[in-house]
């Protein structure tokens, strides 16, 4: 059972996130780049009752960790830190946004591919990017609700997977698998899913859309 | 409270989709803002974009123009990315403008902007971001702030300033400086800490979720031991102020749908959703669409959770029709603003 989330990332999506948990009834350490007490009134007054920490403190005692870092300031985060944890990578390589970032323009993998080689210890689960931060706090609704929205999660590690999904229902949508980590790229920036509203049924069929526009891996291949 | 419109210019578009030309897009803001003076509108802000679509480049040369022609309305940027120019420059234009305007109406609004094309279009490099912001605004700061013309200034992202003349000075000594924000937390605390007052610009969402952030810009602010006059808010969000909220709804909606596509190209995003667009247009959402009853009490309402002192509203994207900008801004000046007093002196 997860009770505490640690969030890595003070800013917009970290705070969102951090009050949409308190909400669900978690406990939310959550840090910037420097010292809690940097951000202590900060997350007073932005995400009241979190725990104001640096990064390091902030995990230590998570059960599942949210990284919401820009993602090109994704190696100022220590790896070893995260080592055993749940990680869940809300990050997206967004040009528009980041700008065009050479390590991965000129990477097959996914972004949340190269951030799990990046935490090789860590049980990397990819969800929470596909939708804007301010709706997060706002669109979540109780479970059967006609207007129910649905999240996609992405995952390798099917018990990580599991405790992230159940993160999604407590937030007020219907989480949908869509897969291993790389299915991820069905819910990247330049999909009909990012930024986009979707029931359960719309986000599967979407998923499935998808994965039929994927090239085979080796293994189905063979 | 202050009401106000604000643009990235708007390129208008032929009956086939294309766009016509980006010279006419200039010209119709400018003539928006000599309407804006005209019908005693408040405020116009000329925002920094570098598309097509919103052509508005060069608020400092805009503001210089609409100086000459009006009379009593307050210009600003809305915003100057300040991270991709020189400070000097950016202070020098808008001080030749106060100069114009006989002074005290031009206001400088720094900020980051949303997008990055500034960086290749100017040749910074992004991982240069968060230095390129601070200590650019640091200058700006300290040349306002010089009680001489010579100012000395140093830092990494530019030359040296050794006791050099930068003119003209304002016709008031110093000219308003506000700080931009979409509403990243720090942000907030960092014009509190820097006693600057503070400008939110809402593009979704619900607004009255930014009173905290409001919160934490007046804390900071006091913790830092800046109180007094500067210490304010401004709010900028989507609107457009028709005779009935159907027209106005008829008149918003193809613009924001074109500005959705054309942005989800360009972003990423998925194709636009009326769903999402029908709940911004009602209260409690973003965007302030409708007749001026509405427009003029969700205004209020607002100005209940965050206590802003000047309100400005973007009605011009995706190719609206200039003839409905025009009315839009004639209806605020004459039928919201007078519909805002009453209600706020009713509180
Ligand atoms: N826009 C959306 O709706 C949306 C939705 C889902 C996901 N995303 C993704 O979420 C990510 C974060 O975006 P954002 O808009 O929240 O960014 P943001 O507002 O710029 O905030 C980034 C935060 O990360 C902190 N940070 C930087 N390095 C850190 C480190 N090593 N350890 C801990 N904290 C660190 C920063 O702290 P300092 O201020 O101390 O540097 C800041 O608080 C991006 O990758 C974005 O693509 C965005």
């Amino acid at each position: 059972m997860v009770s505490t989330i640690g969030i890595l990332g003070a800013g917009r999506v970290g705070t969102a996130i951090g009050r949409a948990a308190l909400g669900a009834g978690y406990a939310v350490n959550i840090a910037g780049s420097g010292a809690g007490a940097d951000i202590e009134l900060l997350v007073d007054i932005v995400v009241p009752g979190a725990r104001a920490m640096s990064a390091r403190d902030a995990v230590a005692d998570a059960d599942l960790v949210i990284v919401a870092v820009p993602l090109h300031k994704f190696r100022t985060i220590s790896p070893g830190m995260l080592a055993g944890k749940i990680v869940i990578d809300t990050m997206n390589y967004w040009e528009p946004i980041d700008g065009r970032l050479d390590e991965f323009e000129r990477d097959a993998r996914t972004s949340s591919e190269i951030i799990r080689d990046y935490f090789p210890e860590a049980r990397v689960v990819k969800t929470l990017n596909h939708i804007g931060y301010h709706e997060l706090e706002t669109d979540g609704l109780p479970a059967g609700h006609e207007e129910r929205r649905a999240i996609a999660v992405a995952g390798d590690d099917d018990a990580a997977v599991a405790v992230a999904m159940q993160l999604i229902e407590r937030f007020g949508y219907d989480a949908i698998y869509s897969g291993p980590l790389q299915t991820g790229t069905a819910f990247q920036p330049g999909t009909a899913i990012f930024g986009g509203r979707h029931s359960a049924d719309e986000l599967r069929a979407q998923l499935a859309l998808a994965s039929g526009q994927r090239p085979l891996s080796g293994a189905q291949l063979a | 409270m202050q009401l106000g419109a604000y643009s990235f210019g708007d390129t208008q578009l032929n009956p086939d989709g294309t766009h016509r030309s980006t010279a006419e897009a200039v010209r119709n803001l400018f003539d928006a803002i000599v309407h804006a003076d005209r019908v005693g509108l408040d405020y116009f802000g000329v925002g920094e974009h570098h598309t097509v679509s919103m052509p508005a480049s060069s608020p400092g040369a805009m503001i210089a123009a609409a100086a000459a022609a009006t009379d009593r309305i307050i210009l600003g940027s809305a915003a100057s990315i300040i991270s991709t120019d020189d400070p000097v420059r950016v202070f020098q234009q808008f001080a030749v403008a106060d100069a114009i305007s006989g002074g005290g109406r031009v206001e400088i609004t720094a900020g980051r902007g949303s997008s990055v094309e500034t960086f290749p279009l100017f040749g910074f490099d992004l991982r240069d971001y968060d230095r390129l912001y601070a200590e650019k605004l640091d200058l700006l700061m300290t040349i306002n702030g010089s009680t001489a013309e010579d100012v000395t200034w140093s830092g990494s992202v530019r030359p040296t300033l050794d006791n050099l003349a930068v003119v003209p000075r304002p016709v008031g000594g110093r000219l308003p400086i506000w700080i931009a924000t979409g509403g990243n937390a720090s942000s907030s605390a960092r014009a509190g800490q820097l006693g600057l007052p503070i400008s939110y610009g809402i593009i979704g969402g619900e607004p009255h979720r930014f009173a905290p952030l409001v919160e934490l810009y007046r804390r900071s602010a006091a913790q830092a031991g800046h109180t007094g006059d500067n210490i304010k808010v401004s709010v900028a969000t989507f609107g457009l102020i028709a005779p009935t909220k159907e027209e106005a709804l008829e008149r918003f909606y193809p613009g924001w749908r074109n500005l959705n596509i054309e942005m989800g190209r360009l972003r990423g995003w998925a194709a636009p959703d009326k769903r999402q667009f029908d709940i911004q247009a009602e209260a409690p959402g973003a965007y302030f669409v409708g007749d001026p009853d509405e427009v003029a009490e969700r205004i209020v309402q607002l100005h209940g959770h965050l206590g802003h002192v000047r309100h400005f509203l973007q009605a011009d994207h995706g190719g609206l029709p200039q003839e409905y900008l025009l009315e839009s801004i004639a209806l605020l000046a004459t039928e919201v603003k007078p519909r805002v007093e009453r209600l706020l002196a009713a509180k």
